[in-house]
C-alpha cells in the first residue's frame, strides 16, 4: 500500500479538487449518431480508463457538446472533465491543438500525474478522428507521446 | 457517543500510541536516563532493570523466555537479522530458503539480497485465498533448505497463514521457521512454543508502542537457533544485536505488550464485530468483494475490491475525513498496483479498485457508521462517472474489448 490519504491530499491542486467534486460534463452522447464522436482510452489494468465524446455541429463544424466518463484517481477524472469544458464552442481543428502540457499547467499536475493529461489529450483525438471516420474524412495521425 | 473526525483507519501502517504506553516511557527520557550496558553505577542499573522487565513483558505476549527476546530497531530489521543471520550462520548446512509471494518487502528485498550473495530462494505462490498450499512447501524443501519464512498475518488483506502446519513441516524437515509476526503480535494469541515459531520478527508502533523499536525472538531450546549478527559493536542482545538500547522506546514496547496481552480477549471480538460490521455494510454495494479468505483473518483488516472505481479516486472522494489505504498505486511511478492482490489472482483491474480497512483500538462504532455512509456515496458516485460501469450495466464483456495498453 503506498498512497496515504494524507499525501494525496497534499498532491492535489485546488483545481483538481474541484473538478473531482464538480465535474463538469459527466454523461453519454448517442454513439451512433454520425456527428458524434467517441474516444475510448487507456486500460483497467492501467488504473485509468476515459471516453471522452464530442458532438459536432455539421454546418459549422463546432463541438457543440462534449461529455465524459473516467475510471480513475482525481487527477484522472479533473483531465477530462477540463478537456470537455475546453471542447465546447471550439471547432473540431481547434480541438485538435489542444495538448497535454495545457492541461498540466491548468490543473497544476505533480510529474506522477502527467500521464493523466496525456490520457486526456489521447481521448481528445481519438474522439476526434472517430468523427472524422464516421464523416468520410482520413483519421489524423500524429506522434505518439510517451505515457 | 460523539463523532470524532478525521477518522484514522490505517492503523496496518501505523497506531497511535496508547496514553498509557507514554506514561510508562516518559521518565526514562528525563531523569531515568542511563545506559542500560552501563554496570558500575545507579543510573545504569535503573535503566538495565528497566528493559529486563520490558524483556519480560515482551516475552509473555508471545509465550517466550525473555532471553529469547533481541530488541531491534523495528520489524524490518528483525527480518533483516533473522533471514540475513540464518543464512550466514547455517551457510555449512545449506543456502535454500523459501518464502513466499506475498511477504512484506522486508522480507522479500531481504530474500533477493541473499540471493545477489549467491543463495537460492522459492517465492511460494499463494492460493486465491491468500493461504500458503502447505503440499506446495513441501514440495519446495530441499536437502539444502535451512529456512523456512511465511508471515503470520498478511498486512495487506489480514490473512493469517497456516503457521502451525507450515512449523510442523519444517520440523519434520529438520529446517527453521521464521514468520514475520508484525501484524497479528498483540491482535490474536500467538504463542511460540504452540506455534512452533523458530525466530519471529515483530513491532511496537503495530501494537500502540512507539516507532522505532521491535524485536525478533530467537529459540533457545528444541532447537537453539543461533544468528550471526548484522551490526557488530559492543556485543548487546546476547552478541546478536549491537547498540545502546533505546530503553524509553523499549519500555514503551514492553508496556504496549501488557496492554495487548490484557485486553487481546474483548479487543479482538470488539474489533472483529466493528470489522464484521464495515463489511457487511460496504457489500450491500453491488460488484464488491473481500480480497483473501475471511475464515482466517486478524479480527481488524478488511480489504475490499469496489469494481470499476479506481481506489485513489475513491479516496479522494473521503480523504478529508476518513485516512485509509488503497492497493491502487496510482502514485507510484511504476503504476503497478499491489504485489499481494496481484498474488492472489486479482487482475490489476481489481487491485486497482481496492480499499484496506485497518481498525484499532481507538475506533468507534460511530466512525465505522461514518465510513460506511461515506465510502458507499462515494463508490455509487464514481460509478455514475465510470465508463466501465456504464459497459458492466449493458452487459459488455470487459475482458473482450481490445485496451489500448500504454
Amino acid at each position: 500500500m503506498s498512497t496515504s490519504a494524507n499525501q494525496n491530499t497534499m498532491a492535489y491542486s485546488d483545481k483538481v479538487i474541484d473538478h473531482y467534486a464538480n465535474p463538469k460534463n459527466v454523461g453519454t452522447l448517442d454513439k451512433s449518431k454520425n456527428n458524434v464522436g467517441t474516444g475510448l482510452v487507456g486500460a483497467p489494468e492501467c488504473g485509468d480508463v476515459m471516453r471522452l465524446q464530442i458532438e459536432v455541429d455539421e454546418v459549422s463544424g463546432v463541438i457543440r457538446d462534449a461529455k465524459f466518463k473516467t475510471f480513475g484517481c482525481g487527477s484522472a477524472i479533473a483531465s477530462s472533465s477540463l478537456a470537455t469544458e475546453w471542447l465546447k464552442g471550439k471547432t473540431v481543428d481547434q480541438a485538435m491543438a489542444i495538448d497535454n502540457m495545457d492541461i498540466v499547467e491548468e490543473l497544476n499536475l505533480p510529474p506522477v500525474k502527467i500521464h493523466c493529461s496525456v490520457l486526456a489529450e489521447d481521448a481528445i483525438k481519438a474522439a476526434i478522428n472517430d468523427y472524422r471516420v464516421k464523416n468520410g474524412l482520413p483519421e489524423l495521425v500524429e506522434e505518439k507521446k510517451a505515457h | 457517543m460523539e463523532l470524532n473526525l478525521p477518522i484514522y483507519l490505517d492503523n496496518n501502517a501505523t497506531t497511535p500510541m496508547d496514553p498509557r504506553v507514554l506514561d510508562a516511557m516518559i521518565p526514562y527520557f528525563t531523569e531515568k536516563f542511563g545506559n542500560a550496558a552501563s554496570r558500575n553505577h545507579s543510573f545504569g542499573w535503573v535503566a538495565e532493570e528497566a528493559v529486563d522487565y520490558a524483556r519480560e513483558q515482551v516475552a509473555k505476549l508471545i509465550g517466550a523466555d525473555p532471553k529469547e527476546i533481541i530488541f531491534t530497531s523495528g520489524a524490518t530489521e528483525a527480518d533483516n537479522l533473522a533471514i540475513k543471520g540464518v543464512y550466514e550462520m547455517y551457510a555449512s548446512k545449506g543456502d535454500h530458503i523459501i518464502t513466499c509471494t506475498t511477504e512484506h518487502k522486508a522480507v522479500l528485498d531481504t530474500c533477493k539480497h541473499i540471493e545477489t550473495l549467491g543463495g537460492h530462494v522459492t517465492y511460494l505462490p499463494v492460493q486465491a485465498d491468500g493461504l500458503v498450499d502447505l503440499a506446495e512447501l513441501e514440495k519446495a524443501i530441499t536437502p539444502k533448505t535451512i529456512l523456512i519464512a511465511i508471515m503470520y498475518g498478511n498486512n495487506e488483506t489480514g490473512v493469517i497463514q497456516p503457521i502451525r502446519e507450515i512449523s510442523q513441516l519444517a520440523r519434520k524437515h529438520g529446517v527453521l521457521f521464521f514468520t514475520d509476526g508484525t501484524q497479528a503480535v498483540g491482535k490474536v494469541p500467538v504463542d511460540v512454543n504452540a506455534d512452533g515459531i523458530d525466530l519471529m520478527a515483530f513491532s511496537a508502533h503495530k501494537m500502540y508502542g512507539p516507532k522505532g523499536v521491535g524485536a525478533l525472538y530467537v529459540r533457545r531450546k528444541n532447537p537453539r537457533v543461533k544468528v550471526t549478527s548484522q551490526m557488530d559493536g559492543g556485543g548487546h542482545e546476547r552478541g546478536m544485536r549491537s547498540g545502546t538500547l533505546n530503553v524509553p522506546a523499549i519500555v514503551g514496547f514492553g508496556k504496549a505488550c501488557e496492554l495487548c496481552m490484557n485486553e487481546m480477549e474483548a479487543e479482538s471480538k470488539r474489533l472483529s464485530k466493528l470489522r464484521d460490521k464495515l463489511e457487511q455494510g460496504l457489500l450491500v454495494l453491488e460488484e464488491a468483494y473481500v480480497n483473501g479468505t475471511p475464515e482466517h483473518r486478524l479480527p481488524h483488516t478488511a480489504n475490499i475490491s469496489f469494481k470499476y472505481v479506481e481506489g485513489e479516486g475513491l479516496m479522494m472522494g473521503f480523504n478529508k475525513n476518513i485516512a485509509l489505504s488503497s492497493g491502487s498505486a496510482c502514485t507510484s511511478a511504476s503504476l503497478e498496483p499491489s504485489y499481494v492482490l496481484k498474488a492472489l489472482g486479482l487482475g490489476d483491474d481489481l487491485a486497482h479498485s481496492s480499499l484496506r480497512f485497518g481498525l484499532g483500538r481507538f475506533t468507534t462504532e460511530e466512525q465505522v457508521d461514518y465510513t460506511i455512509a461515506a465510502v458507499k456515496e462515494t463508490v455509487l458516485k464514481l460509478r455514475e462517472m465510470s465508463p466501465l460501469w456504464e459497459m458492466f450495466k449493458e452487459g459488455i464483456d470487459l475482458d473482450k474489448i481490445e485496451w489500448a495498453h500504454h
